[in-house]
């Protein structure tokens, strides 16, 4: 606080250590305390140390809050300013139109509502998607046996694979005329996809491939949920007569609420954000049948380089990304109480 | 207690069944989610004419062609060294900013911090990388590795310290306590106690942030180039560039793929631990 008062500081900082020493030499009786005051670094050096040593709650966490304000502070006001901003594809002319970039992608932008739409579209069949199989695969797995490590961690395999080669796997897999998952489709009897290549099957081909990405990790959440799970209600259920499927809509789902909350932020914070699989599978095709705002965003910016509507579209996109997470965590905060 | 042969037989013979029905069910799942990983594989060790033959083919003589004709028609070698390098020194240098951090946020419940973070880690990368294209363009960090370490540590500091408030705030206090009673100073049981104690989470960590480091993809595809190639990039080039080469593709893929599965079949103990850690606390 007054680090040029010279003198003060020194003394304050005395006042707590001696009083620490005064604490250590009544804990431990004589020699071993000595020690301890023996090995301190003296002078210039100690006064530094307990000067860091007291103010570590400012301390520590300032090399990351300087990394975070100038990698993401800096970036993010530069954004804003940007998409305030019209910038030649070259980058060597900046003109400032205020408002326009923002309005134009607000109002008059179809190509931006029909991204908003598709991403709202893999956003909900996603989670609708992942929350299903999730919980059937939780409740089977919700008992112990020999083995649950290793499976449960052959189950976490799609979620830390890469996404750039799983996409490209999907893809040669997804192949219409020769893929093996239309060979599997018709020898269950079913017609033949297009998968990725369809107009209307490519969002649902990319939601499969987005919840075999997240519901292990939707999973895992339930399962740790499912496990904390108190035995009382259940057994009161069992004697009162409940079947199973009461059990598990009047008991099990509504104590599961927080743990689906929090599953369902997360997933939805990501799903959000997909942009791998997308611009690796489909980059937005056929047409704009899947352009989500991540892919729209990316168009804009770094394929037309036009970056001060790019910045526009990113912001809106980042805001609404926010505004959904707020509602999320509003909602858990709730599940909570 | 729980002694089978005491029951009556009815309820062993149900119990087998259930068991059975159970181990089936089980093995339905890991087919669905592990199918990919197989066929990716096989088909990387399979001669070009068959990979593409409907119906596809399960039994043939494995080729090493296609591993051949990534690793020596294509600098993958180097793009492996590129990955490598890229994701040990951004989670190395995230460690070394993120943990002390992490740790103030969670002794001295800095509620404020953790909040920003959040907000950090929900946006998307893209958010900022129209400015540090502009500014690496002026300074000229584009395609150079340090700009690539840069970007990456914006996704790998945040998770890390996401994660590791949660198991900081897992250590017991009086733990801390007991060391600051006899003497210890803050910075010490920092050091001594706190880290030590939290190293299952710390290796957790780090192993997650080297996986999201090592799949990173659009970074280094604004960012990057010919000099920065990464695996995933080089992947996706392998299939934009030229007439499709399928086997090459899975060969490629495989070698991207299986490092971080076998290392997240090395350290599963603590990933499970790591990849809820994040979303059930905090």
């Amino acid at each position: 606080m007054q680090r040029n008062a010279g003198p003060e500081p020194e003394r304050t900082g005395q006042a707590t250590n001696s009083s620490r020493e005064n604490l250590v030499e009544g804990e431990n009786s004589g020699p071993a305390g000595r020690e301890a005051q023996y090995a301190q670094p003296t002078g210039l050096l100690r006064r530094a140390f307990a000067l860091i040593d007291r103010n570590l709650a400012y301390v520590l966490p300032a090399p990351a809050a300087i990394v975070i304000l100038l990698l993401m502070g800096y970036p993010f006001f530069y954004t804003v300013s940007l998409s305030l901003q019209r910038v030649n594809v070259t980058m060597t002319r900046f003109s400032f139109v205020g408002l326009e970039n923002l309005l134009e992608v607000l109002t008059a932008d179809e190509r931006f509502l029909n991204a908003f739409l598709i991403t709202l579209y893999f956003t909900v069949a996603s989670l609708i998607l992942e929350l299903v199989l999730a919980m059937i695969m939780a409740l089977v797995l919700n008992r112990t046996f020999r083995g649950l490590g290793v499976i449960r961690t052959l189950f976490l395999l799609p979620l830390v694979a890469t996404p750039t080669a799983t996409s490209v796997i999907w893809l040669i897999m997804m192949e219409p005329s020769i893929g093996i998952l239309n060979h599997f489709l018709e020898v269950a009897g079913l017609p033949r996809s297009l998968w990725v290549a369809g107009d209307t099957s490519v969002v649902p081909s990319l939601v499969w491939i987005n919840a075999w990405h997240g519901v292990p990790f939707v999973m895992l959440i339930l399962l740790a949920g499912l496990r904390s799970l108190p035995t009382e209600p259940f057994e009161a259920a069992r004697i009162d007569g409940a079947s199973k499927l009461q059990e598990f809509f009047q008991i099990t789902l509504p104590l599961l609420k927080g743990a689906i909350v929090v599953a369902m932020l997360f997933r939805a914070i990501d799903t959000l954000k997909v942009f791998d699989a997308i611009w690796i599978m489909t980059a937005g095709g056929p047409g704009r049948r899947s352009e989500t705002l991540h892919i729209y965003s990316y168009l804009t910016a770094f394929e037309f380089y036009d970056l001060g509507y790019g910045s526009a579209v990113i912001l809106v996109f980042m805001v609404i990304i926010l505004v959904i997470s707020a509602v999320l965590i509003r909602l858990r905060q709730r599940a909570w109480l | 207690m729980n002694r089978p042969y005491l029951k009556p037989m009815g309820m062993r013979k149900t119990r087998r069944i259930q068991d059975s029905l159970f181990w089936i069910i089980l093995s339905i799942f890991l087919v669905f989610f592990l199918f990919i990983f197989f066929w990716m594989f096989i088909s990387s060790f399979k001669p070009n004419l068959l990979i593409v033959s409907d119906p596809p083919v399960w039994f043939f003589t494995p080729t090493l062609a296609h591993y051949g004709e990534v690793f020596e028609r294509n600098p993958f070698a180097r793009y492996l060294f590129n990955s490598l390098t890229i994701a040990v020194s951004s989670v190395g240098l995230s460690l070394i900013v993120g943990l002390p951090a992490a740790y103030s946020i969670a002794k001295y419940k800095q509620d404020g911090l953790a909040l920003a973070l959040l907000v950090v880690r929900m946006l998307p990368g893209i958010t900022f990388l129209v400015p540090l294209f502009i500014v690496y363009k002026r300074l000229g960090l584009l395609d150079t590795h340090a700009g690539i370490v840069i970007t990456h540590i914006l996704t790998v500091l945040p998770l890390i310290m996401w994660v590791m408030i949660g198991f900081f705030e897992d250590v017991p206090s009086e733990l801390l306590d007991a060391a600051l009673i006899d003497g210890c100073s803050q910075l010490g049981t920092m050091i001594r106690i706190m880290i030590p104690l939290s190293l299952p989470g710390i290796t957790a960590v780090a192993i997650l942030s080297f996986i999201s480091s090592w799949n990173n993809f659009i970074f280094v595809l604004i960012l990057g180039g010919s000099k920065t190639m990464t695996l995933p990039l080089a992947v996706y080039n392998f299939l934009t560039y030229g007439q499709v080469n399928w086997g090459a593709l899975c060969a490629a893929a495989t070698v991207v793929t299986l490092p971080v599965l076998l290392l997240a079949l090395v350290v599963q103990r603590f990933l499970a631990g790591g990849l809820t850690m994040g979303a059930i606390k905090g």
